[in-house]
């Protein structure tokens, strides 16, 4: 018996060697050291053997079992470093196929923008507050020092709906007098709040004028707020906005509802000032109009002109993203053109 | 408005190149929209943009004024004629030309006084008159029919004026320029397009923006005369004036030029009303265009012996007034307008004459043989003159100005120079004295400004002098006492309201706006911060968007006008007339399309897919908007928020692995962005149950309950609305929720739970119940046996079909046992386990499979 252990074992051994794939290795396993294993089995004799002869036997079975485990071991060891080996090396892929197309979510463009706003004004303290799309006249208009028939209305072609004195918000500037009326106690408080809303104009749509748009208002009211206020606060806005660089110039405009009257340019970001189509070579961009509140209009939103003092602007979400993005179209916002989106 | 440079170096000296002052006006708010030039280069100033000008530069050396002296016959051909022409040099220069308006002069031997024209030499650069494009070409000698020739007498479009190239341009020469004097020095021009807010009504005139100019630059204006000669009989006895509206019509003046001829206007005048966009038409009608695009007073000419012969003889009597019951007027435009209340007229005794500051009548308007004319020139109330414009849909540059608001005081001043250049212009002599009718003079704007109101609203600290003498360049009366200055406005404007808050905030306008905007020190507010709080509403929905990103879903924003019929497409059963009851509808919509305000997001999202559907078949969309509900008595509509959602198409998106089959969503898509969304939002206390959306597939839809509140539907869109939206391809799964309702239940504090210390141990049950078992109550009956230890019950399994009966499902559920502070043993679970079993089978009439 011993003889035949002799025999098996170096059969073994001679077979180990030249095994180089784990199946393999797996049926040599078997055959040799599992529970029916030619040197299991051996072992397992041991019994059968005279007394005198089994411990000698059997010492050198468990020797042999112990070498061929080692054995073993070493050779999985070395099969698996040379299929790692061989994967590594010939388990390429073409990485540059398309990956699996996942199911991507989206804000639309005008979110994303709003949100940008509403994100750089509450930095500056400025809180959203929404009022209602549906106005009336009033509010809309005479509230904000535009009256019945006063030619400034010219400046918002109005849609009316088929109650008298009922329109659509033509800009979110009635937002102006609920605020002040809502957050003012009587003409007691400062106020520092951005108006976003859907505004309407009966005015053609056309790639560069919509009937429906955002706008985003912005009013501050206190004892002490100046014109340099308003200056240094947009500007700061805006190089928050349009980068740090950002040059902004403000022009002498008109509004009913503010006294003075601006419009804000910020210099063109695409340019940078040298001209090119989208600020149609001049250079710069219409970001906003502004102005100091008029005293009409505190009046009426609860406050006495004489003590309190504010300024209000206003800018168009869409057109922001219009002029970063080079949308050339406005009817794409609404459209809702999942080609558009997917680009956002 | 086009503002030509040279008329408005008229009345101020301009000292700055023309892109500087186009700045300097834009950015004090007349803004310059853009500079086009004729003739003259463009110039380039350090700092100030504005676009490259492709115009033609007419070459100093080489185009030039010319004086033709003799017009010769061609010797071989009829259609040409030799111009011989004096440009300044040594000897004439001959050029050949088929301008048809020279062949009058052919062989007429030399010209005294000699006709004069632009002339090109050899060499120069003009436009290309025979092109149809804008062609340049450069003059080259050439012979012409044997004739040689190398310069040119110019057409208009030919050196980039207008698109004229009937003849040659020929003009009139009354400064008795010299021959060879560069042409850009007596037609060279630069024309400014300047946009006018409402509350620059003052300076809608060359004169107005010369004003604003000499603000700027610190120089005087230099007015136009407003004298003129009057050597006829007295108007007094000729015509009569009666304003019986006064509010409508402050003031009313009148003068007479009698034995005068109608003609064609001066040069210079035909000259200026072009470059201001008019087309000449006569002497007459001409001045009254040249004083409004001057001085900004619109005035109206009268056939002063048609006006007699209506009132037969007698003299007439101008009324003004409100029309009568049922009266119309043909008015120059060729429209027979039925009179409103509120439109103000110039009538006579025998009827309507005009609609006053708006448009005249037909039957007295200026001809070619009118030989008396009654000008007038009046004032109108600026809000009424709109209404009337936006109701007779009329519109007129007379309108235009009196809508924007035109001083009183202007109406004599336009009377007095216009029927003087009337005079000049067809000769005749003008009545002595001016019918001035003037019931409601404007009262005089003086306000007390304190230097410290400038300081608090401009931000600055101004001089008292800086302040008094930018108001005195804009023509402000200003009386300094202290650190008040009273100051008062000049006559020709109207926008310095009289109330001492608001007039101030005017006056500071004028003081920052001239002293420049940029100027002004930029500060961050130092005021008091207002105390800080939270839009919560608008925190939450923001929050709603970002979860609904977050499961894939693509945000949409529509339109929020439709139609009540567009809406009534999304009940399948709607049959006849459409009720418009509770909608928001438009009194002007601009499309038929777009004529209410929507009451679903499910018209906009639909809408929206069938729209995509062509090429993009896979859509998962949201939108948060508001719908709009009228209210009773003609109340402000409501205007609930609203989440809708629309999944159709493939379930995954497909690509080239191939390795998920191609499955459409179903419901339970929907519903997992549905039980998403509200996890997300940590809301609970929801319940399902069927829904009875009449937009929706009856089987296949669900009512989502929050809190016992009904929040809203969702599931498959019923086939007979899919299919009118032409979305047959793969079913369409929509939602729409109320949510402000749903956001109410949005659960700031919620618990994070511990995670267990103990052991779970995992059991299946599967079991068969009748179809219309649901879910919902399996669930409930083994939660509610399994007690504490049972922590969740999750269905792995819906089977039908052999072997189960007909009429029955199989569900199969994992069930976790775990019990906070202990491990379970076998025996526990096992304990449960049956409890849960009977329970099922006692309560659901279940049957449990082995």
């Amino acid at each position: 018996m011993l003889e035949q252990l002799e025999t098996i074992y170096k059969e073994a051994q001679g077979t180990l060697v030249a095994i180089l794939d784990s199946e393999a290795l797996h049926q040599w396993e078997i055959q040799y050291l599992g529970k029916k294993g030619e040197v299991t089995l051996l072992l397992r004799s041991t019994g059968q053997l005279p007394a005198e002869e089994r411990a000698g036997f059997g010492k050198r079975a468990n020797e042999i079992k112990n070498l061929l485990t080692e054995a073993h071991a070493n050779q999985e060891q070395l099969i698996h470093d040379q299929e790692l080996a061989r994967d590594l090396e010939e388990g390429q892929i073409d990485v540059t196929l398309p990956g699996r197309a996942q199911s991507v979510g989206g804000l639309h463009p005008s979110t994303q923008t709003l949100r940008q706003l509403y994100d750089i004004w509450a930095e500056m303290g400025f809180q959203v507050y929404r009022s209602r799309d549906v106005e009336d006249d009033e509010t809309n208009f005479t509230l904000l020092n535009i009256p019945p028939h006063h030619p400034a209305r010219d400046m918002w072609d109005t849609f009316h709906t088929t109650t008298p004195g009922m329109i659509l918000r033509t800009h979110t500037s009635p937002g102006q007098i609920h605020a002040m009326r809502d957050l003012g106690e009587n003409g007691t408080q400062p106020i520092r709040v951005i108006l976003p809303g859907m505004c309407y104009r009966y005015e053609q749509v056309t790639a560069r004028s919509e009937m429906q748009f955002h706008q985003l208002e912005g009013l501050a009211i206190g004892r002490n707020i100046h014109m340099s206020d308003l200056k240094g606060t947009v500007t700061a806005f805006a190089r928050r906005m349009f980068g740090a660089e950002a040059a902004v110039r403000f022009r002498a405009s008109y509004f009913p509802f503010t006294e003075p009257s601006m419009e804000i340019d910020v210099e063109c970001f695409l340019c940078g000032g040298e001209g090119c189509r989208v600020c149609k070579y001049a250079g710069w961009l219409e970001i906003a109009g502004a102005g100091m509140v008029n005293p009409i209009v505190l009046r009426n939103g609860g406050y006495d002109p004489a003590e309190w003092s504010g300024f209000a602007f206003g800018m168009g979400p869409e057109r922001m993203t219009m002029l970063k993005h080079g949308i050339t179209d406005i009817r794409y916002f609404w459209g809702n053109d999942l080609r558009f989106l997917e680009q956002f | 408005m086009q503002v030509p440079v040279s008329w408005l170096r008229e009345f101020v000296e301009i000292d700055i190149p023309v892109e500087l002052l186009a700045e300097r006006l834009t950015l004090a708010g007349l803004e310059v929209a853009s500079i086009s030039y004729i003739g003259v280069p463009q110039g380039f100033v350090e700092g100030v943009r504005w676009p490259i000008s492709n115009h033609l530069v007419w070459d100093r050396e080489k185009i030039l004024l010319g004086a033709i002296r003799e017009v010769k016959p061609h010797p071989d051909a009829d259609r040409l004629v030799i111009a011989v022409v004096d440009y300044g040099g040594a000897a004439p220069e001959q050029t050949v030309t088929g301008a048809p308006n020279l062949f009058e002069y052919k062989g007429k031997g030399p010209l005294d006084p000699p006709l004069w024209s632009p002339f090109a030499m050899e060499g120069a650069e003009v436009w290309d008159g025979h092109s149809e494009e804008p062609k340049r070409m450069v003059l080259k000698e050439k012979k012409l029919r044997g004739v040689p020739n190398r310069c040119m007498v110019c057409s208009e479009k030919e050196l980039g004026i207008s698109e004229e190239h009937e003849g040659i341009m020929l003009m009139e020469n009354p400064r008795g320029i010299a021959p060879g004097t560069p042409l850009q020095d007596v037609l060279g021009d630069v024309i400014l397009e300047i946009e006018l807010t409402p509350n620059m009504a003052r300076n809608y005139s060359i004169l107005g923006v010369a004003r604003e100019v000499a603000a700027l630059l610190g120089k005087p204006v230099k007015p136009p005369s407003f004298d003129y000669l009057a050597e006829g009989g007295p108007i007094i006895g000729q015509a009569a004036i009666e304003i019986r509206e006064p509010e409508l019509n402050p003031r009313f003046t009148l003068a007479l030029l009698r034995d005068t001829e109608v003609r064609p206007s001066p040069q210079w005048m035909q000259w200026r009303l072009t470059l201001c966009g008019q087309r000449p038409i006569n002497n007459i009608v001409d001045v009254t265009n040249y004083i409004t695009f001057e001085i900004g007073q619109p005035l109206h000419a009268f056939d002063y012996d048609k006006l007699k012969a209506r009132v037969s003889g007698k003299m007439p009597k101008i009324i003004t007034r409100l029309p009568d019951p049922g009266e119309k007027l043909d008015t120059l435009d060729e429209v027979t307008r039925e009179l409103q209340e509120h439109n103000i007229l110039v009538c006579d005794e025998a009827g309507v004459l005009s609609m006053g500051g708006i448009i005249g009548g037909a039957e007295t308007e200026i001809s070619d043989t009118t030989t008396n004319v009654l000008l007038e020139a009046a004032n109108w109330n600026f809000i009424n003159i709109r209404r009337t414009m936006q109701s007779q849909k009329v519109n007129t540059d007379a309108g235009v100005r009196f809508s924007r608001g035109v001083h009183p005081s202007q109406a004599l001043l336009g009377v007095q120079r216009g029927i003087e250049l009337m005079r000049q212009t067809g000769g005749g002599q003008i009545a002595q004295g001016i019918i001035d009718e003037y019931p409601l003079p404007a009262p005089t704007v003086t306000i007390d400004l304190n230097m410290s109101e400038v300081e608090r609203i401009s931000g600055m600290v101004f001089t008292t002098q800086q302040v008094a003498d930018i108001l005195t360049n804009l023509q402000f009366t200003v009386v300094v006492a202290g650190d008040v200055l009273h100051v008062t406005a000049p006559d020709f404007r109207m926008d310095i309201n009289s109330d001492s808050q608001v007039g101030q905030a005017d006056l500071i306008e004028e003081i920052t706006r001239i002293y420049g905007y940029d100027l002004i020190p930029d500060t961050i507010i130092a005021d008091a911060m207002p105390s800080q709080w939270t839009n919560v509403a608008l925190e939450r929905e923001e929050r709603a968007r970002d979860i609904l990103v977050a499961l894939g879903l693509r945000e949409n924003i529509s339109y929020r006008l439709t139609t009540p019929e567009r809406e009534a497409q999304l009940n399948p059963h709607h049959t006849g007339a459409v009720s418009h009851e509770g909608y928001i509808e438009l009194a002007n919509p601009l499309a038929a399309d777009k004529s209410a305000l929507r009451h679903t997001l499910l018209i906009s999202l639909l809408e929206n897919a069938r729209g995509n559907i062509r090429y993009t078949p896979r859509q998962q969309v949201f939108e948060v908007g508001n719908v709009y509900r009228g209210r009773e008595n003609g109340a402000l509509p409501d205007e609930p928020r609203r989440l809708g959602l629309l999944i159709t198409g493939p379930r995954r998106v497909d690509t080239w692995t191939h390795d998920e089959p191609g499955d459409n969503v179903d419901f339970y898509d929907l519903k997992g962005i549905v039980e998403g969304l509200l996890g997300g939002l940590k809301i609970s206390g929801v319940t399902y149950s069927r829904s009875s959306h009449p937009s929706l597939h009856p089987g296949r839809s669900a009512l989502l309950n929050v809190g016992g509140k009904e929040i809203g539907s969702f599931g498959e869109l019923h086939p007979l609305v899919a299919t009118g939206f032409e979305l047959t391809a793969a079913p369409v799964f929509v939602a729409e929720f109320d949510l402000d309702a749903l956001l109410d239940f949005v659960d700031e504090l919620y618990t994070a739970q511990p995670l267990p210390v103990t052991p779970p141990v995992y059991q299946d049950i599967a079991l068969v119940v009748n179809n219309e078992t649901s879910a919902a109550e399996v669930v409930a009956v083994i939660m509610k046996a399994g007690g504490n230890m049972l922590k969740m019950a999750r269905l792995f399994d819906l089977y039908t079909g052999d072997p189960i009966p007909a009429g029955q499902k199989s569900l199969a559920y994992n069930l976790v046992y775990q019990a906070d502070d202990r491990t379970l043993t076998d025996k526990e679970v096992a304990k449960v386990h049956r409890k849960i079993m009977q329970a099922v089978e006692r309560e659901l009439d279940a049957k449990v499979r082995a």
